[in-house]
């Protein structure tokens, strides 16, 4: 059946006037902050102590934006006679943000967790040259670093969490295995005494063999 | 010196209507486009909802240059938004909006004549405009108006003499003293007609081919600024308003309401009119703009004949019942 002339005139009426008896989807931004999702890459936070001025992030960022000044300070030796050490210190750290891309890629490379995405967006400047911003800004940034989303129910384990296990269970059975050894030898330690002292009576019980093997464990 | 007073407070409510109504209309174009589209409209002028928007914006309009185009016919160019403007004012002391004199700016007698005889001239104006421009988009934009004038007239023309065909008067109020609310189903198509002829008189989406400002920038008014352009803006509304209102009062039976309380006669008039105008913008949001020979065609093949159909049936009407 061919549709009725000017059936679709009205169905496109129809479409505004539901529309029109819907709630609108404005966000009214100034007025209500918008709810960004954790990972949102608003602006990087840089949590200065992790730093180690290994300078990865800033040289495998691709627009070059980041810049970071550093001296390196002796530390006196720990024990004395021992040789001193010298570490890296922080002069400068800076993000061009008119140049970033917002990859990420530095606060994936970095490896001491130093970098992070802040969900912050509000830092326009009139001028372009403001937009690089320096190490206190950056660290202001930081504070505002959501927490890292739970993982979801039935989620894989984080690699971290895997290889800290795998660790620590190599340490408890290790610990274990030396307590068990340990109480071996004092059982057998009792009784090579208790045989000394009532000769004839104990040889029977054969524990000489089995000292051999505890030990062993 | 009665009569005088009487005639001054006549005009001052008449003008005051004219200043306030079509600023009603706007607003209520903003939300209802918003919430249409799934936005909010203008939320901040006047604090509630931005209900001062059109009047920030006429102040940011007298606050624009006026500025008249070195190669314009500096004349015509000025008075073009008057001539825009002014008919609808006139068509609006004409409409009756309650039963009996005293809701009416002023009785004429031949009503129907006047008041679209006085519309018509409204175009004018945008041909003003256009020529005097020196500008070819406004040219264009002017040449189309004519053209979109001479086609939507004659049915708006046609339908009215339908009405008042039925009536057998050409007075406003005398078509209403005489309407019947069987008269509804009767004139329905030339209702239609009608409205959607005026649609395109004033130039509103889906028939805003002449002013298209995608295509040629705003056509007649291309070249206005600050207060004039504020004028023509304004003499659209203002239109609207003179429409819903003769559509009203033509077909829809003005200050007959279905429970015959005449006392609240001009509530009815105001309602329907309301609801006409909500349909103007309600249009306007829905249908993209026609291409110009659709709107040609449009008007040639669809609304005359229709017009024609409904003066014949109109006839016939009348001659079974006399």
């Amino acid at each position: 059946m061919p549709p009725i002339p000017g059936s679709g005139l009205a169905k496109g009426l129809a479409v505004t006037l539901r529309t029109m008896t819907k709630r609108t989807v404005t966000a009214q931004y100034p007025d209500v902050q918008p709810e960004l999702p954790p990972r949102t890459r608003g602006v990087i936070g840089l949590f200065e102590e992790n730093c180690t001025v290994c300078m990865l992030c800033a040289r495998e960022c691709p627009d070059w934006c980041i810049y970071i000044d550093s001296h390196k300070e002796t530390v006196p030796p720990a024990a004395p006679g021992g040789r001193e050490r010298s570490r890296n210190v922080l002069d400068r750290f800076a993000i061009d943000f008119a140049l970033c891309m917002y990859c990420g890629i530095c606060i994936e490379v970095c490896p001491f967790d130093a970098l992070f995405w802040s969900p912050e967006f509000e830092y326009a400047e009139t001028d372009i040259h403001e937009l690089t911003h320096e190490r206190d800004k950056l660290r202001e940034w930081m504070w505002t670093v959501p927490e890292p989303p739970a993982l979801d129910p039935g989620a894989e384990e984080p690699k971290e969490f895997a290889a800290a296990r795998k660790t620590a269970d190599k340490l408890r059975a290790a610990e274990e295995a030396r307590q068990a050894a340990e109480a071996q030898q004092a059982a057998e330690a009792r009784q090579a005494a208790e045989d000394r002292q009532t000769p004839g009576t104990g040889t029977d019980t054969g524990t000489g063999p089995d000292t051999e093997q505890g030990g062993q464990g | 010196m009665n009569d005088v007073l009487d005639v001054a407070l006549r005009l001052i409510i008449v003008f005051a209507v004219f200043l306030v109504v079509p600023l009603v209309v706007g607003q209520t174009e903003h939300k209802v486009m918003a919430h249409m589209q799934g936005r909010l409209g203008p939320m901040y002028a006047g604090g509630f909802h931005g209900w001062a928007q059109l009047v920030a914006d006429g102040v940011k309009f007298a606050q624009k240059e006026d500025i008249v185009p070195a190669e314009a016919d500096r004349r015509v160019f000025q008075l073009a938004p008057a001539v825009a403007l002014l008919p609808y004012l006139l068509v609006l002391v004409a409409i009756p909006v309650g039963p009996g004199d005293g809701a009416v700016g002023q009785v004429i007698d031949a009503g129907i004549f006047f008041v679209l005889a006085v519309m018509g001239i409204g175009v004018l104006g945008s041909l003003m405009a256009g020529w005097a421009s020196a500008n070819k988009f406004s040219l264009l934009g002017g040449l189309r108006t004519a053209a979109q004038l001479l086609a939507y007239e004659l049915p708006m023309l046609l339908a009215a003499a339908s009405v008042a065909m039925a009536a057998g008067t050409v007075s406003l109020t005398g078509i209403l003293d005489a309407f019947e609310w069987w008269w509804l189903p009767w004139q329905i198509i030339g209702a239609l007609v009608f409205f959607v002829a005026g649609l395109a008189e004033l130039q509103r989406p889906p028939f805003d081919m002449p002013v298209a400002d995608s295509e040629i920038i705003f056509g007649a008014y291309t070249e206005y600024t600050g207060l004039r352009f504020a004028l023509f803006l304004l003499s659209e509304y203002a239109g609207i308003v003179v429409l819903c209102g003769l559509t009203t009062v033509l077909f829809l039976g003005g200050w007959h309401g279905p429970f015959g309380a005449d006392g609240l006669g001009w509530v009815w008039t105001l309602l329907k009119a309301a609801v006409l105008a909500f349909v103007v913008i309600w249009l306007r949001v829905t249908f993209p703009r026609m291409r110009e020979d659709q709107l040609q065609k449009f008007a040639w093949t669809t609304l005359i004949p229709l017009a024609l159909a409904q003066i014949a049936l109109t006839g016939i009407v009348k001659v079974a019942i006399n």
